[in-house]
C-alpha cells in the first residue's frame, strides 16, 4: 500500500543534543500508526520536525497527498505543511483561549478560503457565500466531535477533555489526509479515553485519513493501533504490530519501571 | 484579622514614607538666617497621606480578590451585565440612537471653539480605531503609531505645498502611503513579538519625527509647512465657522467609515487570523495561516487610518511641523485603546472621548493632567486590564436547541 508519509533517516539535532537521531517511520493510507516512548525520547520533536516548525538538520520528508505525487516537505513553512494536508494537535493545549469554540474551528478553514481584504470590506456575494460556507462546515465538525453544545463559549472556559476534542475538530478543519495527535488522551479520565479511542477510529473510517499519534495510555495505543513504532533516546528501537512491540526485549527495557501492562 | 494586618502594613508604608522624605519635606536649611527649620508638620501629613492611601489601595486590591474568587465559583450575574449591554439591541439601540441624534445635532448646539474640540477627539477616535487593528485584534504593541499620522499629515502639507492638490486628492493617497509605511515597519519587525517590537515601532516613531527635523530641503525643518490649504466644498468660500462645521462632519463621515470597515474586518477571515495570531503564533501557523501576511496586513490596515487621520489634522490646522508627532501622540493612541478596552470598537470611542474631552473641559487641573493620566491608567491596569468595555467575539445562531447550554450558562 501506498505511504503517505515517508521518513527517511530523519535527525535534528540541539546542538549537541541529538534529539531525533536516525529516524525513519511510514505511514500508509488509512492506517493508525501509534509512536511511543519513554518522556523525552524525541517523538514531539519529531512531530514538530514533520510540521515545519522545525527545520530537520539531516535526513528527508516525504508527503503523498491524494491527489498524487510525492512530496519532499523539509524546511517548508509550517502553513505551507498545512495547506498540504498535514494537521496536528499539540501536548500541551493551544487553542485561541479567546476565541469562541466556533471560531477557533473557523481559523482551521481559513487555508481553504480565499477572501481578501476588499471581500471582506464590500462583503460581496461571494464573500458572504464562503463565510456561510465556513461557518456551517465548522459547526457540522463540532457536531460531529459533540462540541456543539459549546458553540458561542470561548475555548478557555471549556472542561479540559472538550480543550482536547476542540484541538482536533480544529485540525479536522483543515481537511487533512494525515492527522498527527500528540498525547489526545493526556490527562483525560478513563470514559474520555475511552470515547477518544471510538472518535479516532471514527475519524479514519468517514473521513478517510491516516493517523500518526503519541500516546502514553498503553491501552489505548494497544487497541486503536495498526503499527506501533517504539522511539528512545532519539533512536527508533522497535517497530511493528502492536503484538510483536507487547514481546520485544528492548522495548521491555525501555519501559523498565514504568507500567506497560496492555 | 486580615483588618488588623492591613491596618499594620499601612502603618509600616507611613513610617516608611515618612522616614524617606524626612529630609525634604521636614529639614530646612535656612541659609539667610543661619538656622535649621524643623517643619514637624510636614511630616504628619505625608505619614498621614500614605496611610490612607495604602490602606484604600489595600482595601481596593482584596476586594478585587474576591470578586476574582466569586466569578471563578460562581459566573455572577454582575460580571457579565456590561457584555449583555453590549448585545441587547433593546438597550443598545436607543443608546445608539441617541448618540447618532446628539453627534449630529453638535454643530447646531455648541459654539465654533467647542466644535473644534469635538472634532480633535473624533479624530482621535479614527487613530484608536486604527491602531485597535494593530494592537487589541493582532496583538502586536505598537510605539510608533504617530509616524503614520505623520506620513498622513506631511503627504498633504508638502503635495499641497509644491503642487497646489486639494484635500480629496490627497485623503486616498495619505491612506495608501500610510499603508505603504505600516508594510516598511512591518517587515523588519516580523520575528519580533512583545517588549522587543514595542522597542523597534518606537524608534520607527523617532526615525520618522527625526528625518522630517532634519531633512529641511524636504520636509522644511522644524519650522514646519504653513498655509495649507483647508478642505475644499464644491469651489465654495467658506468662512472659518463654516469651515469648522464642514470639518466637523467630514470627520463624523470619516469616523463612521472607519467603524464600519473596522467592524466588519474584525468578523471577517482576515480578522479573525489577526485574533489567533494574538492568541497562539504557533497553532496559529499550524492551523495554516501565514503569519507574514497576516501581520503585515494589521500594520498596513492599522496604518492606513492613521495616513487619513493625518491628512485631516493637517487641513484642519493649516499648518504642521514635527512638534506635533511626539512619542507623547503614541502613547496616547495606545492609551486610548488600553483604557476604552483591546478590540471593542465601542471601548476605543468611549477611551477616546474620556481621554481628549476630561483635559479640555478639566482646564483647572491642566498641571496636574498627567499625574492623573497616570495614576488613572495604573487603577486601570490592576482593576480593569480588559479596559472599560471587553471586546466580544462575535455569536453564531445555529437551529439547534439553545435550552442545551454549554458551562458557564451564557
Ligand atoms: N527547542 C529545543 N531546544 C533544545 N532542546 C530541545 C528542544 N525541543 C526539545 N528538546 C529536547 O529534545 C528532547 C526530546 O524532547 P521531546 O521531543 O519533547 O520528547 P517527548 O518524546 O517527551 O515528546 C528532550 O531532551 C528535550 O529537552
Ligand atoms: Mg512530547
Amino acid at each position: 500500500m501506498e505511504n503517505v508519509l515517508d521518513i527517511k533517516h530523519l535527525s535534528m539535532h540541539f546542538g549537541g543534543l541529538k534529539a531525533v537521531d536516525q529516524v525513519s517511520l511510514t505511514v500508509k493510507r488509512r492506517e493508525i500508526v501509534a509512536l511511543i516512548g519513554p518522556n523525552g525520547a524525541g517523538k514531539t520533536t519529531l512531530f514538530n520536525c514533520i510540521t515545519g516548525i522545525y527545520e530537520p538538520t539531516l535526513g528527508d520528508i516525504f508527503i503523498s497527498p491524494p491527489g498524487g505525487g510525492q512530496k519532499r516537505i523539509n524546511g517548508k513553512k509550517v502553513n505551507e505543511i498545512t495547506e498540504r494536508g498535514l494537521a496536528r494537535t499539540f501536548q500541551n493545549i493551544r487553542l485561541f483561549q479567546n476565541m469562541s469554540v466556533l471560531e477557533n474551528v473557523m481559523i482551521g478553514r481559513h487555508c481553504r478560503a480565499k477572501a481578501g481584504i476588499l471581500g471582506a470590506i464590500l462583503k460581496d456575494k461571494k464573500t458572504r457565500e464562503e463565510e456561510q460556507d465556513i461557518i456551517e462546515r465548522s459547526y457540522a465538525i463540532l457536531k460531529k466531535l459533540g462540541l456543539d453544545a459549546y458553540v458561542n463559549e470561548l475555548a478557555k472556559n471549556l472542561p479540559y477533555g472538550a480543550q482536547r476534542r476542540l484541538e482536533i475538530a480544529r485540525a479536522m478543519a483543515t481537511d487533512p489526509f494525515l492527522l498527527l495527535l500528540d498525547e489526545p488522551a493526556a490527562g483525560m479520565n478513563p470514559q474520555e479515553t475511552r470515547e477518544l479511542d471510538a472518535l479516532i477510529v471514527r475519524l479514519r473510517e468517514e473521513e478517510n485519513i491516516s493517523i500518526l499519534l503519541i500516546e502514553h495510555d498503553m491501552k489505548l495505543v494497544m487497541s486503536l493501533s495498526d503499527r506501533i513504532s517504539v522511539m528512545d533516546y532519539g533512536q527508533m528501537i522497535a517497530e511493528g504490530e502492536p503484538a510483536e512491540i507487547r514481546q520485544n526485549s528492548k522495548v521491555i527495557k525501555a519501559y523498565l519501571g514504568e507500567d506497560f501492562h496492555a | 484579622m486580615k483588618h488588623i494586618t492591613a491596618l499594620k502594613n499601612s502603618l509600616l508604608i507611613s513610617f516608611w514614607f515618612m522616614f524617606l522624605t524626612f529630609p525634604i519635606m521636614v529639614i530646612r536649611v535656612n541659609t539667610i538666617e543661619n538656622v535649621v527649620e524643623w517643619r514637624w508638620m510636614n511630616m504628619l501629613y505625608v505619614g498621614f497621606g500614605s496611610f490612607v492611601l495604602s490602606f484604600v489601595w489595600r482595601y481596593l486590591i482584596s476586594r478585587k480578590e474576591a470578586g476574582v474568587k466569586q466569578a471563578a465559583a460562581a459566573d455572577t450575574p454582575s460580571k457579565r451585565l456590561t457584555e449583555r449591554l453590549l448585545t441587547d439591541s433593546a438597550f443598545y439601540r436607543p443608546v445608539q440612537i441617541m448618540a447618532a441624534v446628539f453627534f449630529l445635532a453638535f454643530p447646531l448646539i455648541f459654539s465654533t471653539y467647542q466644535i473644534n474640540i469635538m472634532t480633535t477627539a473624533l479624530m482621535y477616535v479614527m487613530l484608536g480605531l486604527g491602531l485597535n487593528i494593530v494592537v487589541g485584534l493582532a496583538g502586536l504593541l505598537d510605539l510608533g503609531y504617530v509616524a503614520f499620522y505623520a506620513v498622513g499629515a506631511y503627504s498633504y502639507a508638502l503635495l499641497n505645498h509644491h503642487f497646489g492638490l486639494g484635500f480629496w486628492a490627497i485623503l486616498p493617497v495619505g491612506a495608501i502611503l500610510g499603508a505603504l509605511f505600516g508594510i516598511l515597519l512591518g517587515f523588519p519587525v516580523l520575528r519580533l513579538r512583545g517588549d522587543y517590537l514595542a522597542i523597534v515601532t518606537l524608534g520607527f516613531g523617532e526615525i520618522i519625527r527625526l528625518i522630517l527635523e532634519n531633512w529641511n530641503e524636504f520636509s522644511f525643518g522644524p519650522s514646519g509647512i504653513a498655509n495649507i490649504d483647508r478642505p475644499g466644498f464644491f469651489n465654495i468660500d467658506l468662512s472659518l465657522e463654516q469651515v469648522t462645521v464642514y470639518l466637523y462632519y467630514l470627520v463624523i463621515g470619516l469616523c463612521l467609515f472607519t467603524m464600519v470597515v473596522v467592524n466588519r474586518l474584525k468578523d471577517s477571515r482576515i480578522g479573525r487570523a489577526w485574533v489567533a495570531l494574538r492568541e497562539d503564533e504557533i497553532a496559529c501557523q499550524a492551523m495554516g495561516i501565514d503569519k507574514t501576511k497576516t501581520k503585515l496586513t494589521a500594520f498596513a490596515l492599522g496604518a492606513t487610518w492613521a495616513g487619513m487621520a493625518g491628512v485631516v489634522f493637517a487641513a484642519k490646522t493649516t499648518f504642521v511641523n514635527p512638534a506635533s508627532f511626539t512619542f507623547m501622540e503614541s502613547a496616547m493612541f495606545l492609551s486610548i485603546v488600553v483604557l476604552g478596552g483591546m478590540g471593542s470598537i465601542t471601548g476605543v470611542i468611549i477611551g477616546a472621548m474620556i481621554l481628549i474631552l476630561t483635559p479640555e473641559y478639566l482646564r483647572a487641573f491642566s498641571s496636574y493632567r498627567m499625574l492623573l493620566f497616570g495614576a488613572v491608567m495604573v487603577l486601570m491596569m490592576v482593576f480593569r486590564p480588559q479596559g472599560i468595555i471587553a471586546g466580544v467575539r462575535r455569536m453564531y445562531h445555529f437551529p439547534v436547541k439553545q435550552s442545551e447550554k454549554g458551562i458557564g450558562g451564557s
